[in-house]
């Protein structure tokens, strides 16, 4: 009687710690069905697709804010260091075009130097963070907002603008099109294509899903499988313990911070791809936000030492999906801030009441 | 039979304070020293400076019959003188295996280039060493915040012992356990005897000591007082040593 009380006390525990660890995913179940019902076209294979295209700067921010989370770090430039290196990618995207470089050329350069650029901003960070002991949270609400007036400077508040042609033909093209019983082809639309045939077109697995899913399935690999991931894990569990074993722990953070500040850039420069415009970063846009957002509700501790990619990738779809939901459901898109502030804080509260999970 | 450590005339300071003044001693193989001491007075000063945590300002170490200097704690580790410190530096959010390896992790090759953590080798290796040292851990994917004290102590025991450890320097091994799991550690610290290691044991528990310690050497101020072997001594005797009550002096057995 009662051994059998316990077993069935245990097996509540165990289901309550399966709900407590998964609920993220469960919760986006919920929505789903919610908005399946409420929002237009929500439930669509177009729409779907949507999401996960508009999503990747945020998938891209989310992944390296996981890194530097696991760490026990928090990166809050990372929204204004996208925007640093969007403007500056287009800027030279632009400056090239207009002295007759061609597309490819002046398209190459302006991504490279805005990624090799916006490594800077993090390496700044993770040497003041290890080696004159300024909290992460500061150096980083510093950067953002040294990033952020740097790039207006340099736009002068306005986005970047005559950029060179097919950028986002690559940004936001597709893998496959189909148009049905007529024509199918890679990478480009069919040619020869009558206007009144494109609402027929059917465009299967959009460019950015691909490279969202090479950059993640990377990101995973380093996170789970190497040494350096297993140092991650081991400097946010306890740093002496990690000192003491003889890792380097500032050259790892300096390593992590860099990381963090190159995806962002990364970011940046995949959202002039998508946009055809170098945007700068709006002080309301709130990207670290979502990204920190994201990765709490993935499952991290902001204590450190927990947290998963495929966890921050749930989070980030969570949101997105929220967004999107309300967005269909004819919701003023205001409300989506208070939705994203509410589940990060219902996000950190499991994580406080469980502290067992990982 | 000759010291596997002997350190001569060790001496260190901090500022005006004398912290360990001119301490000589040794530990042979297979041999477990007591460094016994009232707070302040040099314990583990001495042992930092041994494990390469402090550089001494003066005296000499031998490791093996040869002159050392231990200028960093990777040094120590690389002549095989391991350090469990009293809060053991576990990463409580690895398992055991991870944390027995880390820093030193297994690599295997996958598609001949890229290099990935060889899980199922760090698994056995560390069940071998934990059953060596006949340590139960209920699974070695466990992560160490799942593990009771002295279970944590015995993987950072452990730890040491895979690396092959010659001497093991143990600061207060037996605090903050359960009674049963005092037991097991002076146990395991018996059965690393047997196997040849020698163990340097700080310690408040004189009981401890004593139980498992063929010789005390007792600290006061930085100086050596006094070395014993336990079995010519008793813990009255030892108390008054570290306490430094003048009675001693006047024993007459």
């Amino acid at each position: 009687m009662d051994t059998n009380k316990n077993s069935i006390l245990s097996l509540s525990q165990s289901l309550l710690s399966i709900l407590a660890r998964n609920w993220a995913l469960l919760f986006v179940l919920v929505l789903i069905l919610i908005f399946s019902f409420t929002g237009i076209n929500f439930f669509s294979y177009k729409n779907f697709q949507n999401i996960f295209h508009l999503s990747t700067i945020y998938l891209l921010l989310a992944s390296s804010e996981t890194f530097v989370i696991i760490t026990g770090g928090i990166d809050l430039s990372v929204g204004f260091v996208m925007g640093l290196s969007s403007v500056l990618s287009a800027t030279i995207m632009r400056e090239l075009h207009a002295a007759n470089f061609t597309p490819a050329l002046s398209i190459s350069i302006g991504s490279i130097v805005g990624l090799i650029v916006c490594i800077i901003p993090g390496l700044i960070n993770g040497v003041l963070i290890t080696k004159y002991r300024v909290p992460p949270f500061i150096s980083t609400l510093g950067m953002g907002g040294i990033a952020s007036g740097i790039t207006l400077v340099m736009c002068e508040g306005f986005p970047v603008t005559f950029l060179p042609p097919y950028l986002t033909g690559i940004g936001n093209g597709y893998l496959i099109y189909i148009l049905p019983g007529k024509a199918i082809s890679f990478f480009n639309r069919p040619e020869g294509i009558a206007v009144e045939e494109l609402r027929n077109l059917i465009r299967i697995i959009p460019n950015s899903l691909m490279f969202n899913f090479i950059i993640i399935f990377i990101l995973w690999h380093i996170l789970k499988n190497t040494k350096f991931g297993q140092h991650t894990y081991a400097i946010g569990g306890s740093m002496d313990a990690a000192v003491r074993a003889g890792i380097n722990t500032n050259k790892h953070l300096i390593i992590i911070y860099t990381l963090s500040s190159f995806l962002a850039g990364l970011a940046g420069v995949f959202n002039v791809f998508q946009t055809g415009i170098g945007n700068f970063t709006p002080f309301t846009a709130m990207y670290e936000l979502i990204a920190i957002a994201a990765v709490i509700i993935g499952g991290a501790s902001l204590m450190g030492g927990k947290g998963r990619i495929f966890g921050s990738i749930i989070g980030v779809i969570l949101l997105r999906i929220i967004e999107n939901g309300l967005h269909l459901s004819g919701v003023d898109p205001f409300f989506r801030f208070i939705a994203v502030g509410l589940i990060l804080i219902v996000a950190v509260v499991i994580d406080q009441l469980f502290p067992d999970l990982l | 039979m000759e010291y596997l450590i002997e350190v001569k005339n060790l001496t260190k300071r901090f500022g005006g304070l004398v912290a360990v003044d001119n301490v000589s001693m040794g530990v042979k193989e297979g041999e477990v020293v007591g460094l016994l001491g009232d707070n302040g007075a040099g314990k583990s000063t001495l042992i930092k400076m041994i494990s390469g945590v402090y550089k001494p300002d003066g005296g000499k170490i031998f490791f093996e019959g040869k002159e050392v200097k231990i200028d960093s704690p990777i040094k120590a580790l690389s002549i095989a003188i391991e350090t469990l410190y009293q809060d053991l530096a576990l990463a409580e959010n690895l398992n055991v295996y991870s944390n027995i390896f880390l820093g030193r992790e297994k690599l295997r090759k996958v598609l001949k280039f890229i290099n990935v953590l060889d899980n199922n080798y760090m698994h056995d290796e560390s069940k071998k060493v934990l059953k060596r040292l006949e340590i139960e851990v209920p699974s070695l994917r466990n992560r160490i915040s799942t593990l009771s004290g002295g279970q944590r102590q015995a993987v950072a025991i452990s730890r040491s012992i895979y690396w092959n450890a010659k001497l093991l320097i143990m600061d207060e091994p037996t605090a903050a356990l359960g009674v049963t799991e005092q037991k097991k550690v002076l146990g395991l610290i018996r059965l690393l005897r047997s196997q040849g290691i020698g163990i340097i044991v700080i310690s408040h528990q004189l009981y401890d000591v004593f139980s498992v310690s063929d010789r005390l050497v007792i600290l006061r101020r930085g100086e050596k007082v006094a070395e014993r072997n336990v079995k010519e001594t008793n813990p009255d005797e030892v108390v008054s040593l570290i306490v430094g009550a003048e009675k001693v002096a006047q024993r007459s057995d």
